[in-house]
């Protein structure tokens, strides 16, 4: 153990580098060990935990939490709470879906621009990035205000009824969700666009392939590392988003998030919240396994 | 419409700027069918953009290209049978090299049967069946730039264009690959057109050799004609050494620096430049009768196959065989025959 080594250059010996190493991770691993690992843990106790007649928690072990998840109450069977998550996967997958085909795009025009105003086109999806959430949600209230040209067009066509905002619905929190994530897909799908290798793009044109073919085998493959990350990056958090779907949607357009900031807040449940969220955190986790393994099976195609 | 009778590639007036720069001057050329034609000049001469714009990935600001007869200056490169061997290869990184190769004939929707077979019989051509499997980056240079050329091959284009595509070899397996490719391309008779700055390369590969510099072509002609007959100051030294030799034009001769020169052909000018190559010039014991001149060794290079010899006067350089024994202040006699004096334009 206490022989000499050479590490990067440096004379010391297997031992002190291990100290030196735990002396470095130690503060990390504490931090999150403090901050993440054992409120984990006690999310996972509370979830089993009865709430008392107060709102207080009762430690007597408990099922009760997870079957009302799955829409068991005295009442009977209701299917509720299980919309609400496969509506919180949909919404995600679509807000994920509508932000990279946003995205493409925008990426191939700004990578288009001459190197000067790029970062003048690229400071335009910062910005709003740098914007509080909060504030760019309300910003959407005075867009689908009844007396602007949306909700009049809206009404025009007969979808909505005079003098109504075009608010709160499904419409308006797909519009939310997507502005405010559209950033986290632009960014990382940017710089994949821009080390770009056009000359497989000129291979694919050269051996006949269709717009389709080029895009699919030429420049899908290359902004994978890109897409990839912008992807994880929008539907984890698009999975708990609570600011949007309560302000665009309302009552009528529920999602987890919600549901989760109900337990904790209004209802003062915390038991059933922690079931929820455990609940969350495995679709959450269970879609990311689906999608590596869809993406390891595209890489073979 | 046809300018040729053969169902060669014909290219008519071409011009090409970006921005203040004026890529091609006014090109025309005739490429006859099976023939091994080469584009060579300098980096920056044009010659990558003329193939790109006979590949359909550029279009020109003017002229005309024509493949068998048939306008094909607007179509896309998609819907052209022209295929292109890519500098830097440009093999598809995520695909086996079986699936590269098949690239062209799956996207044109050919049966499955015809395309293994025609993949299969590509790739035991160019020696690749053992790494069907493998993907692009599991193989060296050489055998990328194999796949590459196989996955333009199979499409059977009326024209294959290869760009610059030995720059990433080394000096050995670039030689090889030369004589490798001269030999398929006879084989397949079919058309190949390639992009080189490197004279010894389209010296091996070439049927004709087109002379490229500053957006225009200077010479054509078979590789001994545009070795041995350069027309211009630019070709000759691009083309190998060269003495260049400038004088007076004076009764069936050149009065020079070094003497007068006796010349096979009255010159068209008054003062001009003489060409004459290093190794077409002969050290004699004796001052020949004409054409001789006396000179002392500067420096002697050994170069394995010959020995270089810089000399005074002027910048002469004589190559001889690697055999003799000369030294720095070695005095000899240097003939120039009068036949290996190349009269230039200008």
């Amino acid at each position: 153990m206490n022989e000499l080594i050479i590490w990067y250059g440096e004379l010391t010996t297997p031992r002190r580098l291990t100290r030196r190493g735990l002396k470095f991770l130690g503060v990390g691993m504490l931090w999150i060990l403090l901050f993440l690992v054992l409120p984990g843990l006690v999310l996972v106790a509370v979830s089993f935990a009865t709430r008392g007649s107060y709102g207080q928690l009762e430690w007597s072990f408990t099922l009760e939490n997870y079957k009302r998840l799955t829409g068991f109450s005295v009442f009977g069977w209701t299917a509720d709470y299980m919309i609400i998550l496969w509506r919180s996967v949909w919404v995600a997958f679509v807000t994920c879906l509508a932000a990279v085909i946003l995205s493409y795009p925008l990426c191939f025009f700004i990578c288009s621009r001459p190197e000067r105003t790029r970062y003048l086109w690229l400071m335009l999806v910062v910005i709003p990035f740098w914007t509080n959430m909060v504030i760019r949600t309300y910003a959407w209230f005075l867009i689908l205000a009844p007396e602007f040209p949306p909700a009049r067009i809206a009404h025009f066509f007969g979808f909505l009824p005079p003098n109504t905002p075009l608010y709160p619905n499904a419409f308006a929190v797909y519009i939310g969700m997507v502005t405010i994530f559209l950033p986290f897909v632009a960014l990382p799908l940017y710089s994949s666009v821009e080390r770009l290798d056009w000359s497989l793009v000129e291979a694919a044109q050269d051996l006949y392939a269709s717009r389709t073919r080029v895009f699919l085998q030429a420049i899908l493959p290359q902004t994978m590392p890109g897409l990839s990350v912008g992807i994880i990056l929008t539907f984890v958090p698009a999975m708990g988003m609570f600011v949007v779907p309560d302000l665009l949607g309302g009552a009528k357009y529920m999602l987890v998030g919600n549901l989760i900031e109900q337990q904790f807040g209004a209802s003062r449940d915390w038991p059933f919240g922690a079931a929820v969220s455990m609940a969350l955190m495995l679709l959450t986790m269970v879609s990311l396994y689906l999608y590596r393994r869809k993406h390891k099976e595209m890489q073979i195609v | 419409m046809a300018t040729t009778k053969s169902t060669g590639l014909a290219v008519r007036g071409i011009n090409k700027r970006f921005g203040p720069v004026n890529a091609l001057k006014e090109i025309s050329l005739d490429v006859q069918e099976g023939e091994f034609f080469t584009l060579l000049g300098p980096s920056g001469c044009g010659k990558t953009t003329l193939l790109r714009i006979i590949a359909g990935l550029e279009l020109p600001d003017s002229g005309k290209v024509i493949l068998g007869g048939q306008d094909i200056t607007s179509l896309p490169a998609t819907r052209r049978q022209v295929n292109t061997v890519f500098q830097s290869y440009a093999l598809f990184p995520h695909l086996t090299i079986f699936d590269n190769v098949a690239f062209g004939l799956r996207a044109r929707k050919f049966p499955k049967n015809e395309i293994e077979g025609r993949v299969g019989k590509r790739l035991e051509m160019l020696g690749l069946l053992d790494m069907a499997h493998r993907r692009p980056h599991q193989l060296s240079g050489g055998q990328q730039q194999r796949v590459a050329l196989a996955r333009a091959l199979v499409n059977e284009p009326k024209v294959l264009l290869l760009d610059e595509p030995m720059s990433a070899l080394d000096a050995r397996l670039r030689a090889q690959v030369q004589v490798e490719l001269r030999r398929l391309q006879r084989k397949l008779g079919q058309t190949f057109i390639l992009v080189t700055h490197d004279q010894a390369e389209a010296m091996v590969v070439s049927d004709r050799i087109a002379v490229m510099n500053q957006g225009m072509i200077i010479q054509f002609g078979s590789p001994k004609d545009v070795y041995e007959q350069p027309r211009t100051r630019f070709v000759a030294e691009f083309l190998g050494a060269a003495n260049l030799l400038k004088g007076r034009k004076k009764h069936h001769g050149l009065e020079t620096d070094i003497g007068f020169l006796v010349l096979e052909r009255e010159p068209k000018w008054e003062n001009g430049t003489v060409a004459i190559r290093p190794e077409r010039m002969h050290i004699t014991e004796d001052p020949a009768s004409v054409n001789s001149t006396r000179a002392r060794v500067r420096e002697a290079i050994y170069r394995g196959t010959d020995l270089d010899l810089w000399l005074d006067p002027g910048p002469l350089r004589v190559r001889t065989a690697s055999n003799q024994h000369y030294e720095a202040g070695d005095e000899i006699w240097l003939e120039l025959p009068s036949e290996a004096l190349v009269i230039l334009d200008e």
